[in-house]
């Protein structure tokens, strides 16, 4: 077991609502109906490739996109193609998604066979099972295990941090499949030709660190470094920085320093897919917040609607006012019950009236607080003055907008209640506009 | 089942908050005042109490009539012109007019204060801007001073001893009485031992951090080490540090935040401004007493250096 390397600067005590930790994770059944969005990834969008009225088995591909970043996308239950349409998901971003009506049956496609394993087929394979970093972000994986040819990685770092508020789901992971991570570790180092593995887990998973360090005893290139317990130690460049003591250059990407990233479950599935060749097509997820009856882990169809998770997890148990796919630091707020769970959900959150309750914004005081928050090291309330005086290219050029992460860090102690982080989004989206513009 | 939700709320992550406010802050900064307070009360009496009354009292109500001049939302609940209040009291000599000192409480908040925009947006230091508006105002009030524990004597502060002639004869305190605060002076100038368990409490908070008011102290501390005695390397320091409103000012005025830096090099860049700044109107200008000045000069500068310290982001080059 190693010790973290270096400590980033900034960064919160956030609550760790982790009461979810010692839920093993229970499978949910299939729902009546699945809906699943032709988008689940970082990339081109998926084309349909069912019509309304065909009939779909467990694992049939239904969406695609040729284009090299994108991921593919499959049927999670057997049954007919209720309709084909374009449905409004939060972020007000409107996606084709097919709706299935299932049949129960779970019937598997007959495609479905464990991929060949020598290099190319098996990464032309991960591309094909649809697997995204399930992290939260949804970067196709196959493409991160394709680096430039001038990019020479040397470290594979697994992001089994989990610094999110109530989120248990990859804790569960590396508590009920330790062996599936470190064989997908492995398969990854084949496959992208790297000599060494570290993973970073926070202090507060000692079980975890426990069991990880256990399975891998007898192998002297995989390590699990323990990590200070700290909002936002699985942000990508901070936990680099953790586990490895690089930073990624402003700007640059992991692999400019020769490092790869992956999240714990997505080793551990690609070592199932290796096995049985399953595409992905379920999630586990956290269930959690104030305002859920019984908060557990869950094994859920990608698909479900919410409302099947939470009814599933015995209801409410006062109205929530905020849903929350993901954590309560990052994570996107949900304005309906029907949207669906997909790749990347880790965690639905029901918070109450109580927990969400909103200070009054003020006006700033300069306390200084979200400076030293800011794990970037940026200058938060500047950044929200000038997006106030409509002064976006002050926001690049001055004060590095382009480097905020949006882990939500400078908002949350904020006395003042200043919205920084939707200010910096909104400057970020100014920018793009502008950039667009130009050209 | 049916599942009932109450009207969702959309809105931009992060959906939960710390649960510190601006108020909470202001309330910290009163409790670190209390010990001071507790101090001048002590040494100069029911004088004393009259006069953080009348300023504080002065300069909430200033804060509520602005606010309903202006038909803004009443702000005294943050507590900010209450400590602006206490603040300037502390700044003030025992023996000041009451109505003086009223004046000057009006003075902080309307002038220095909301006509900049209020709460956050001041760029100098309300408390310290009214307090060089009554000495250039009313000199003599301003520096008639009383010594603790006797009524209406009138005395010299220890700078003013150990700087000017008109004063030999009287010999400066010593060093614990300095310490404790048994001396001449403004109401909070004069017990360094309550000014640092305020401030001790702040930095536990969280209030405040260290960087400007050691940056600030230890620059005074060195200066008159070097420049302070009749050679070189030989000044007093323990008494430049205690006498006078350096504690004060260190750990309660340059600390304040809409008037200082907001990044740690910035804030050590102005803590050794005023320290330069106090030691040089210490050692060489025409007041015994240079920690207000050189504050409020400074205050000048901050937009200055926020601007060239911006911080490389992390990776940055
Ligand atoms: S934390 Fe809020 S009040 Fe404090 S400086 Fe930043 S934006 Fe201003
Ligand atoms: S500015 Fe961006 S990176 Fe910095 S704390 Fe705020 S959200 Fe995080």
């Amino acid at each position: 077991m190693g010790k973290a390397m270096k400590a980033f600067r900034g960064g919160i005590a956030a609550p760790h609502n982790k009461h979810t930790e010692n839920c093993a994770t229970e499978a949910m059944g299939v729902p009546a109906r699945i809906i699943i969005p032709m988008v689940q990834h970082i990339g081109a969008p998926c084309a349909p490739l069912v019509q309304k009225g065909d009939r779909v088995t467990v694992g049939q591909k239904i969406g695609d996109n040729d284009a090299f970043i994108s991921s593919p996308i499959h049927a999670s239950a057997s049954g007919t193609v209720a309709d084909v349409r374009p449905i409004l998901y939060a972020g007000g971003v409107e996606v084709v998604s097919v709706e299935i009506e299932t049949d129960g049956a779970q019937e598997t496609c007959p495609d479905i066979r464990p991929p060949a394993t020598d290099r190319e087929s098996l990464i032309k394979a991960i591309r094909e099972s649809g697997i995204v970093g399930l992290g939260g972000a949804g970067f196709p994986t196959a493409v991160k295990l394709s680096p430039p040819a001038d990019k020479k990685i040397d470290i594979l770092v697994l992001n089994g941090a989990e610094c999110e508020p109530y989120i248990t789901s990859d804790y569960r992971e590396m508590m009920e499949n330790p062996g599936g991570i470190i064989e997908g570790a492995r398969i990854i180092m084949e496959l992208a030709k790297i000599p060494r593995a570290l993973i970073g887990i926070e202090a507060n998973k000692p079980e975890a660190i426990r069991l990880l360090t256990d399975t891998v005893k007898d192998d002297p290139a995989i390590d699990v470094v323990t990590l200070r317990t700290r909002y936002p130690q699985g942000g990508e460049k901070q936990l680099i920085y953790a586990t490895t003591g690089r930073r990624v250059p402003a700007g640059g990407l992991p692999s400019d320093i020769g490092v790869l990233v992956q999240n714990t479950t997505t080793a551990s599935f690609i070592a199932g897919f290796v096995k049985t060749g399953m595409p992905l097509i379920k999630k586990k997820v956290t269930v959690d917040g104030s305002a859920m009856a019984t908060p557990k882990n869950v094994e859920v169809l990608i698909g479900t609607p919410l409302k099947d998770v939470f009814e599933f997890c015995g209801g409410f148990r006062e109205e929530p006012v905020k849903i929350i796919m993901g954590g309560p630091m990052m994570g996107v707020a949900q304005f309906s019950l029907d949207n669906t769970v997909i790749k990347q959900t880790n965690a639905l959150l029901a918070l109450g009236a109580r927990e969400v309750a909103l200070k009054p914004e003020i006006v700033c005081i300069k306390c200084g607080r979200c400076v030293s928050a800011c794990p970037m090291g940026l200058l938060p309330l500047y950044l929200n003055a000038c997006m106030e005086r409509g002064l976006f290219e002050r926001m690049a050029d001055d004060y590095h907008v382009s480097d905020c992460i949006e882990c939500g860090c400078c908002s949350y102690v904020c006395p003042s209640a200043r919205r920084l982080v939707q200010s910096i989004r909104y400057g970020k989206a100014e920018l793009r506009k502008l950039a667009a513009k130009k050209k | 089942m049916e599942l009932k939700t109450g009207i969702l709320i959309a809105g931009s992550s992060p959906h939960l908050r710390s649960d510190a406010t601006a108020r909470r802050i202001m309330l910290d900064v009163l409790i670190a005042l209390v010990p001071a307070t507790a101090a001048a009360v002590y040494f100069f009496g029911v004088r004393a109490a009259l006069v953080i009354a009348v300023t504080t009292a002065a300069s909430v109500l200033a804060e509520f009539v602005s606010n309903k001049i202006m038909k803004k939302p009443i702000t005294i609940g943050d507590l900010s012109a209450a400590v602006t209040g206490l603040l300037l009291a502390f700044n003030l000599p025992p023996g000041i007019p009451l109505w003086v000192a009223a004046i000057g409480g009006v003075f902080a908040i309307v002038v220095a204060k909301q006509l900049f925009g209020g709460l956050g947006m001041n760029f100098i230091n309300p408390a310290l801007a009214a307090r060089a508006f009554l000495m250039a105002s009313w000199p003599v009030f301003m520096t008639t001073w009383t010594t603790p524990m006797v009524d209406a004597v009138s005395s010299a502060t220890p700078l003013a001893i150990i700087k000017s002639a008109e004063a030999a004869g009287a010999t400066p305190p010593s060093i614990a009485q300095l310490f404790l605060g048994n001396v001449a002076g403004c109401l909070g100038e004069t017990s360094a031992l309550a000014i640092l368990v305020g401030a001790a409490y702040l930095v536990v908070r969280r209030v405040i951090t260290l960087e400007t008011p050691l940056a600030f102290i230890g620059t005074v501390a060195a200066m008159t080490w070097v420049l302070g005695g009749k050679g070189l390397f030989s000044g007093d320091v323990p008494y430049h540090l205690f006498a006078g409103g350096l504690m004060l000012g260190a750990f309660f005025m340059a600390t304040d935040y809409p008037t200082s830096p907001i990044t740690w090099k910035g804030k050590i860049i102005f803590g050794v401004g005023c320290g330069l700044l106090t030691s040089v109107i210490r050692l060489y200008g025409g007041y015994p007493e240079g920690v207000c000045y050189s504050i409020l000069l400074m205050n000048l500068a901050v937009p200055i250096i926020d601007k060239f310290t911006v911080p490389k982001s992390f990776g940055g080059a």
